[in-house]
């Protein structure tokens, strides 16, 4: 148990470590790097050109339906996780259990794959 | 005490992946020199040695600024974000049988579950810094998520399956004795998905469409300057060091040896040559192939890593059934 611990305290240090770089960077960065505001340089980058509207415009993004389906196999995942690691104890009745339950999603994915959604249909 | 020496370990680790980062990327760019028959960085020191290092102090010194339509908070947010879990994964990694920071029962997930935070960081930063190209960018990241996750995450079943057990250690110990008994062998199309579907996690060439130079001018990062660039770099190389760390550790034996008579050799050495090789071959990709388009990259990963990835579970399963 206090191995267990010890673990998560190094981890919680790495955490630590990992914000404090960024932070210490920046703020000698703040120190060294010169400050000579314009107010061309703080316009949105557009290959030079005035931007034209708004940059956080609403666009079809093509991939909501794999999104979804991301979702259910991500979940998935989660779960022959722990049946993978215990397989050695469960034996043949959770390859069959697991079997059925993965050809259910494979079902699902055929029939995306049937429906077109895995493909984007015009460019 | 022992928590000092915790936290003085870590820094250790810090510095070192730093000083891989910075000579990581020298050599990236002289091997893609070679290969494409220039000479690559040669000014900066002798061959060029110092050329990162003048790269990393000119971001120090610039102008940082900050767009006035991009969202403050969460643009400077972003690259802590995307940085924070290259680093923190690396708690976990194994690098001898005796030397490894936290020996975490859970390694192979608390790795998967951390390094997704970072596509999160991608995506804010594109979303937050209001210009086109990054929105495409950010978008084009999480597409990118979304069809790798699932085949990565899966390929690698097979070797826990192997293995039983989730510890980055005890996965090493099990393929022991000679380069037979590595997961390679016996994982090829888990091996094979995991190299795809890791390029892909690092947003690297033949899978960069985050950054996409040539169409979206620098992707998500197009809009960051100075040293909140440099940190969504930093997070990508440190990247290049986790995934290569874990591929050895996975598949190609940890600090074994690949024939018995050779263990005199020590184990770190071993260690050093698989990962550096694994560099070598992500650096090597980058330089050969063409960036793949985006709806190709999405199709390659639903309709044959995964279903690939799924059968290559159930096969290891019956193998192991009927042998054992």
């Amino acid at each position: 148990m206090e191995t267990y611990m010890n673990n998560y305290v190094i981890v919680a240090i790495f955490i630590a470590l990992g914000i404090f770089l960024p932070v210490a960077a920046l703020t000698v960065g703040r120190i060294l790097r010169p400050n000579n505001p314009m107010e061309e340089k703080y316009t949105t980058y557009e290959s030079g050109n005035e931007p034209v509207g708004a940059g956080q415009i609403r666009f079809n993004i093509r991939y909501y339906l794999f999104a979804l389906m991301f979702v259910i196999f991500d979940v998935e995942t989660v779960f022959l996780y722990p049946w993978a690691v215990a397989y050695d104890k469960l034996g043949l009745f959770a390859l069959v259990e697991m079997l059925i339950f993965v050809s259910l999603l494979v079902v699902g994915l055929a029939y995306a794959w049937k429906k077109k959604v895995l493909q984007w249909n015009s460019i | 005490m022992a928590l000092l020496q915790n936290i003085l370990w870590a820094a250790f680790l810090l510095v070192v992946v730093l000083g891989f980062v910075t000579y990581a990327i020298y050599f990236e760019r002289k091997v893609i020199g070679w290969i494409q028959l220039r000479k690559g960085p040669n000014r900066v020191g002798p061959l060029g040695l110092f050329q990162t290092v003048a790269d990393v102090l000119k971001l120090l010194i610039k102008e940082d600024t900050i767009p006035n339509k991009a969202d403050r908070f969460l643009f400077i947010l972003a690259p802590v974000i995307t940085f924070v879990p290259a680093f923190v994964v690396l708690a976990t990694i194994p690098y001898t049988a005796d030397w490894q920071f936290a020996d975490l029962n859970v390694g192979l997930l608390y790795y998967f579950a951390l390094s997704s935070i970072s596509t999160i960081g991608i995506l804010l930063g594109g979303w937050a810094s209001n210009n086109k190209y990054s929105l495409l960018g950010g978008m084009r990241s999480a597409a990118q998520m979304i069809s790798y996750e699932v085949p990565l995450v899966m390929s690698v079943v097979g070797v826990i399956l192997l293995s039983g057990s989730l510890s980055l250690n005890t996965i090493v110990e099990g393929q022991a004795g000679g380069f037979w008994n590595w997961n390679f062998l016996p994982q090829i199309v888990g091996f094979i998905i995991f190299i795809i579907a890791a390029v892909s996690e690092l947003n690297r060439t033949p899978f960069d469409l985050p950054e996409a130079e040539s169409e979206l001018v620098a992707g998500y990062h197009v809009e960051y300057s100075g040293f909140r660039f440099a940190f969504f770099m930093l997070a990508e190389y440190v990247y290049v060091y986790a995934i290569a760390a874990l591929t050895t550790i996975l598949f190609l034996g940890g600090w074994h040896s690949p024939l018995p008579f050779l263990d005199f050799i020590p184990g770190i050495i071993w260690f050093i040559l698989k990962f550096s090789s694994i560099v070598f071959f992500l650096f090597w990709i980058r330089a050969t192939l063409p960036r793949i388009r985006v709806d190709h990259l999405m199709s390659l990963g639903w309709k044959v890593l995964l279903p690939l990835a799924l059968v290559n579970i159930f096969v290891t399963t019956i193998i192991i059934e009927i042998f054992k």
